[in-house]
């Protein structure tokens, strides 16, 4: 089986594709070059993988032992958890291609959330085996789960780096830059729709006070 | 595109869901003001309202006894059923007995001045009265500059006077506040304005040293300022002084309890109720459970208004199974806490009505029953505790001495009351666990939050069943690998068949 996975010319369905991600784990650099360029994953099984990883998310809240996750019952919101996984990933993928198109990035948008998903696959795996784990160690053996996940995250974000440098043909000295800048980006976004959200409101709280006036006025 | 359409409606309602979130997730948390009843706070950092634990049994007042009103009075000490107070306005201690047979207060007697070498010398503002273990009284006459040793008829003994040290600046003087004396009577006097600790005397008034100095607390920040200040900004700064005690109490064991209200900064930093051991270093247990480890009192607090910052304990009093009552004179509540620094119960206010206060300055116990002292309307309320608080107390009296099984019974009969109680349920389970009831153990633990605890039952409750399914596990695992072998070999074969055929 593990020859299987080694040979790249078993990655054609989308099964296939899914495997995939496993390959580029261990194998990131020649594994996010052949990503896009050769068809060996697809924007569909980015979409499949994004789900288990929302699943994982969620099940981490509610499964895992409460010595190590703690969930307030009355506050907690599991959307809240889908939206604080997929949110994140598109704000990346588009800020990281608005600013990547500027600077020669060969990557598209599409190859930027294909990556992005694919190198957070030990994030995902090893948070699948955090949740059976910390079910079986105690509060004082935490370090043991803790340590893994901090793990799980230093891989992937190195993992994404590599995508980024290999999907859009950069060094890592750029890759890692526009990756800052991405993360800039991400805030200023978030700050355009807070205040078109604020604007909006401000608008529809203007008409609604403009109406009552007149109600007032003519009653 | 009708799809493209729906999908981005999809994602404008999570939108719209996201920012409508915060409003509901936050939810309110307790703001300033005085509450009138009794709560205690949850894992989550919430006020969680419960029964009452004490209520209000008396009130007393001078008036009760025909000798005028009390007049802010500072002082209040208990020794069995004496109680004394330091009518402070009065220049005046007043000592009624409580009797215990048909539950009157009854007047003892009132002390205005002492003889001295055949002279009277009367009382001026006296803040503090103590009565030691020998018998002999002992009071701060604040405004006399001395504390005056007598016998247990206010015959005068001798007195303790500014001590002629180098320590003690020649310029400040001496007015004593708050004192105690220990079992190996040693005095500790708390005296306005000295910031080096309790002021330590021996029985005949001399001084032989300071005890228990809180130690200086230096921000980072005003420490990187002061280093790179001039000689002249640096004597604008303020100085970084030790915060002065502002009361000390005295436990069963001879332990010193000191309480500290002028700290600036977070409390949970300032440990404003200390026990002090001989040499003076602070050996309070803050092991309570949940976030907030250390006793400090109210855990939110506003910071605008009449009442406001963080709670300001004015006294504190031991019990005999090591719990303590702390004095909030800020907000004029009562805090509870157990001998490991969990809060049991809160209660008390600021108010004209029964069980408030407006100005409360000192506080003791006879028996479980707590006497309050207002120094803005001089009476003393009398708190009794009620079958709930009761039961919280004898199930801490078991805890203390180890009787684990016996308190989960009163620990049952408080859940019946306010099945909220947080510390019911971590009782219940320590009983399950002395008693080997791993899982029950567990649930007691998972429903309170308490993970540490939890733990340690499951590690247990591990240990138990790898013990109990060891042969299953063994077959399981045996079997397992004998199929793999089996299923290895029979694929082999089929391979090395098929290889044949074609």
């Amino acid at each position: 089986m593990i020859a299987a996975l080694k040979q790249k010319s078993t990655y054609t369905t989308l099964g296939g594709q899914l495997k995939y991600s496993l390959y580029c784990m261990f194998h990131p650099a020649d594994g996010f070059w052949c990503l896009t360029r050769e068809n060996r994953a697809s924007v569909a099984s980015a979409n499949i993988l994004l789900l288990i990883y929302v699943i994982v998310e969620i099940l981490k809240y509610n499964v895992t032992s409460f010595q190590f996750v703690f969930k307030h019952p009355e506050y907690y919101n599991a959307l809240f958890t889908v939206l604080s996984v997929v949110l994140p990933i598109f704000l990346w993928s588009i800020a990281n291609w608005g600013f990547t198109t500027l600077f020669n990035g060969k990557g598209k948008l599409s190859d930027i959330y294909v990556a992005t998903i694919y190198a957070f696959t030990p994030h995902i795996l090893l948070n699948a085996i955090g949740i059976v784990i910390s079910r079986v160690i105690t509060y004082d053996e935490g370090q043991l789960y803790r340590t893994m996940l901090t793990i799980a995250l230093i891989w992937s974000v190195m993992l994404a780096l590599v995508a980024m440098m290999q999907i859009h043909d950069y060094t890592l000295l750029k890759a890692v830059s526009t990756s800052i800048v991405a993360i800039l980006g991400i805030g200023f976004i978030l700050f355009l729709f807070l205040l078109f959200f604020s604007l909006i409101s401000d608008a529809i709280m203007y008409f609604i006070s403009l109406y009552n006036e007149i109600v007032f006025r003519f009653y | 595109m009708k799809l493209k359409l729906r999908l981005t409606l999809v994602f404008i309602l999570i939108f719209m869901y996201l920012f409508a979130l915060p409003a509901s997730a936050i939810g309110t948390k307790t703001g300033a003001g005085p509450t009138n009843y009794t709560y205690n706070f949850s894992f989550w950092g919430e006020e969680v309202a419960m029964p009452d634990a004490y209520y209000v049994s008396a009130s007393i007042t001078g008036h009760d006894f025909g000798i005028g009103n009390f007049n802010s009075p500072h002082g209040l000490y208990i020794r069995d059923n004496r109680i004394y107070i330091c009518d402070t306005g009065n220049n005046r201690i007043v000592l009624i007995e409580y009797n215990d047979t048909n539950g009157t207060y009854e007047f003892i007697k009132e002390v205005g001045s002492v003889i001295i070498n055949g002279e009277p010398s009367p009382l001026n503002a006296p803040h503090d009265i103590f009565e030691h273990r020998t018998g002999e009284i002992f009071i701060a006459d604040t405004e006399n500059n001395r504390v005056l040793r007598l016998d247990s008829d206010f015959n005068y003994i001798n007195s303790i006077l500014k001590p002629n040290d180098a320590s003690f600046e020649d310029n400040l003087d001496f007015f004593p506040s708050k004192l105690v004396v220990d079992h190996s009577n040693r005095i500790f006097v708390q005296a306005r304005h000295v910031n080096k600790g309790l002021m330590e005397y021996s029985l005949d008034g001399v001084f032989t040293g300071y005890m228990g100095a809180s130690p200086v607390q230096v921000n980072i920040f005003d420490y990187f300022w002061k280093m790179i200040a001039t000689e002249r900004q640096r004597e604008q700064m303020t100085l970084f002084v030790p915060t002065e005690y502002n009361n000390v109490a005295l436990d069963h064991e001879g332990f010193v309890y000191a309480t500290l209200s002028t700290f600036t900064g977070p409390p949970e930093n300032a440990d404003p109720i200390r026990r002090l051991n001989a040499v003076g270093t602070d050996i309070l247990i803050r092991n309570g459970l949940f976030g907030f480890a250390a006793p400090f009192g109210d855990w939110y607090w506003s910071s605008s208004g009449a009442f406001s910052g963080p709670s300001r304990f004015a006294d504190v009093v031991v019990f005999e199974n090591d719990g303590y009552v702390c004095l909030d004179r800020r907000r004029g509540r009562l805090f509870s806490y157990d001998f490991q620094g969990n809060l049991l119960y809160v209660f008390g206010g600021v108010g004209n009505a029964e069980g408030r206060f407006l100005d409360a300055v000192a506080l003791d116990r006879m028996g479980t029953s707590l006497f309050v002292l207002d120094n803005r309307t001089g009476a003393i309320t009398r708190f009794d505790l009620t079958a709930y608080g009761q039961y919280i107390n004898d199930a801490m009296n078991y805890y203390f001495i180890g009787l684990y099984n016996e308190s989960a019974v009163l620990w049952d009969e408080v859940l019946r009351l306010n099945g909220n109680y947080d510390l019911a349920f971590i009782g219940k389970g320590r009983a399950a666990l002395r008693n080997e009831n791993y899982r029950e153990a567990m649930s007691f633990y998972e429903a309170k939050y308490d993970q540490e605890n939890y733990g340690k039952a499951f590690s247990l409750y591990r240990k138990q069943w790898i013990e109990e399914h060891i042969a299953a596990i063994i077959i399981g695992l045996v079997s397992l690998y004998v199929f793999t072998k089996i299923l290895g070999i029979i694929l082999k074969i089929r391979k090395r068949r098929k290889g044949k055929t074609s």
